[in-house]
């Protein structure tokens, strides 16, 4: 199994109540609750923690795009991956992902993928995402033109790594007269493509026939098997063996001496995570054409309403959708989810929340050294059908 | 009151939802974002005056989704051509709202079938510093609320729960919408340099509490259509049709029979 330390770096300096007085961390809280002094102190404190990742053997670091919110600080995640290029030394760097419609050229997009897999020589893994709700109210982009987008630019920015330029480029949404970027990927034919995704059908299913690898955002892993489930089930109908390799699951773990102070140090921030940075309005969420009428349909508000609610951090141990214990529970618990959904890597969000930089450290150093290695003799095997 | 049967018509492939009931010159009425459909009071006073013609948008309820739906202005050509096809002419055409901006899409093109325009708290103008809610971040609660001068019209709608099949319009209505207003956000930043080649008789009617549109947008249109007249409706919000129907009715009414035959 593959470890990726998978950083949010939410502004964690946030007066949480502001949260609950807004409605939500996104869009409309006001960034005059964002002071530049702390925001530069955190990202450094952060950017350190995916360097320790590199240091302590993860496999990866992830970092990933989302605007105008306190519940992440990287609208421009390649910014954040150009300044780990040198750092990090040996783990992959991950970008889960761009958000491809969002952006009116997605040859910028090629363009900053390239550059990051040329100074890392090879080791970016490209994540293309549509983004979530909120990213249509923060940007103007109508969100009814979000899968037409995602699929045109994904297709332009293939062609513009893997076919010589110029050429042009003339679609609904995107008209290019000249495709020729420069520099192109170091590793050939393309860095590997990743999709993360909530759990869509329809992602999973195409990524499934683009044979990329899928990565399932936080949820519940009964949840998270079934989907997996679901890709397996669309690899076999495309007459191939989807293994653990394509698989990712995103959670939180956080490991401590024993089950009670895990439990006490990570409640506050991963509930903060779940229910403040998390928060928001079904409007925002989903805007009209996000999802298809039919999935809109299938997603009444009632439904909608119980997913929004508070949720201890119990309760997300409870449901498996995040890892938390001493070392022996944390090595049973992902022994047994590995069994049940079949993973070949997990995303680690060490930092979650509010959780501060001694306890993140601290997390990263006993799951480095008492959980992962555990991990690391057998290939993982697929899950039981 | 008797709804008229709703009957179809098919424009150049996309067939639409039609209503239409009354005796006398036509009148087109181009409904709102929240949809059409339903004969409603405003509709049946219109009728005793007026050929009433009340078709649901193409993307709008039991109306057609067609694949070239993308814009206001294409509902406006679709517009021009369900004239053409029903061979009306001196027609009296009255938008409320997003059926406002298609009314006046549709007359910057050619006002050769119309005989007046009527725009009711239409969108399709910016204008700077006029604040609006955002309709796209309100629960459907809010957002009935802030339709209303009055608020227990609010209340009465929201304590309504609409049937599945309702419920389905309603979220096909909401999708449409999105798909068209979305950006930028209820308006076309180019018809207000073409608002002049408007040669009909125009009244303007807007509600002086309109959240949606306040009124200075019927300002702006006021200034931009060449001889138009506004006249705003006290202790109104978005819907004069709804929240002051024989206002309403009167005002389109007596501005009709006014125009010159």
């Amino acid at each position: 199994m593959k470890f990726f330390n998978f950083h949010l770096m939410p502004y964690a300096d946030m007066d949480l109540g502001e949260i609950d007085r807004n409605g939500s961390a996104w869009v409309t809280l006001s960034n005059r609750h964002y002071d530049p002094v702390k925001g530069a102190e955190l990202y450094h404190r952060y950017l350190d923690e995916m360097e320790f990742a590199d240091r302590l053997g993860f496999d990866g670091v992830v970092v990933n795009e989302h605007h105008q919110t306190a519940y992440g600080m990287m609208p421009i995640p390649g910014v954040l991956a150009g300044a780990l290029a040198r750092s990090v030394k040996r783990a992959k760097i991950a970008v889960l992902g761009r958000a491809l419609p969002l952006v009116n050229n997605p040859l910028n997009i090629a363009e900053e993928y390239a550059m990051i897999d040329n100074l890392t020589r090879g080791r970016l893994i490209a994540g293309f995402v549509r983004g979530i709700g909120a990213e249509y109210h923060a940007t103007g982009i109508n969100p009814g033109d979000s899968h037409a987008r995602f699929h045109e630019a994904h297709d332009m920015i293939i062609r513009a790594w893997t076919e010589p330029g110029p050429f042009e480029y003339a679609g609904k949404h995107y008209h290019v007269r000249y495709v020729n970027p420069w520099p192109t990927p170091y590793q050939k034919p393309h860095p590997p493509v990743w999709i993360p995704s909530q759990g869509s059908q329809e992602t999973i299913e195409w990524a499934a026939k683009m044979k990329y690898v899928y990565c399932q955002t936080l949820s519940p892993i009964a949840q998270v098997a079934r989907f997996f489930a679901m890709y397996r089930a669309a690899a076999k109908t495309l007459g191939y063996e989807a293994g653990p390799d394509r698989l990712a699951w995103s959670n939180s773990m956080y490991c401590a001496e024993t089950d009670e102070k895990a439990l006490r140090e990570a409640k506050p921030h991963l509930e903060a995570l779940n229910n403040k940075f998390l928060k928001m309005p079904v409007e925002m969420l989903l805007p009209p054409g996000y999802t298809s009428f039919e999935s809109m349909k299938r997603i009444s508000a009632a439904k909608l309403t119980a997913s929004q609610k508070p949720r201890t951090a119990e309760d997300l141990i409870e449901a498996g959708v995040v890892i938390v214990g001493s070392p022996e529970t944390c090595r049973a618990r992902l022994a047994e989810y590995q069994k049940l959904a079949g993973f070949g890597t997990v995303l680690v969000k060490t930092q979650f929340g509010t959780l501060p930089a001694e306890l993140t450290r601290k997390n990263m150093e006993m799951l480095a050294t008492e959980v992962f290695p555990h991990f690391r003799q057998d290939q993982p095997k697929a899950a039981a059908e | 009151m008797v709804a008229p049967k709703p009957s179809e018509i098919t424009v150049r492939g996309c067939r639409v939802n039609l209503l239409r009931a009354g005796q006398g010159e036509p009148l087109l009425y181009l409904h709102g974002a929240s949809g059409g459909g339903i004969w409603q009071p405003f509709h049946d006073k219109l009728a005793e005056r007026f050929d009433v013609l009340a078709p649901e948008h193409p993307g709008w309820g039991k109306s057609d989704t067609p694949d070239w739906l993308d814009t206001i202005g294409d509902l406006a050509y679709f517009y021009l051509d369900f004239l053409k096809q029903m061979n009306l002419r001196r027609v009296h055409l009255v938008g409320l709202s997003v059926g406002g901006w298609i009314a006046a899409e549709i007359a910057v093109r050619s006002t050769e079938r119309l005989k007046s325009l009527t725009l009711v708290s239409a969108a399709g103008l910016f204008v700077k510093g006029v604040p609006q809610v955002d309709t796209f971040l309100q629960s459907d609660e809010a957002r009935l609320r802030d339709f209303f001068h009055d608020r227990t019209l609010a209340d009465r709608l929201i304590g309504q729960v609409l049937s599945p099949q309702l419920a389905d319009i309603a979220l096909k209505n909401r999708f449409t919408t999105a798909r068209l207003i979305w950006q930028p956000r209820g308006y076309n930043p180019h018809l207000h340099k073409w608002l002049h080649r408007i040669d009909v008789p125009t009244l303007l009617i807007w509600g002086a509490s309109d959240m949606l549109l306040p009124p200075p947008f019927g300002q702006e249109y006021n200034r931009l259509i060449p001889g138009s007249r506004l006249v705003v409706l006290p202790e109104c919000g978005h819907l004069p049709n709804i929240e002051k129907v024989d206002r309403f009715v009167d005002e389109i009414g007596g501005f009709a029979a006014g125009v010159a035959a």
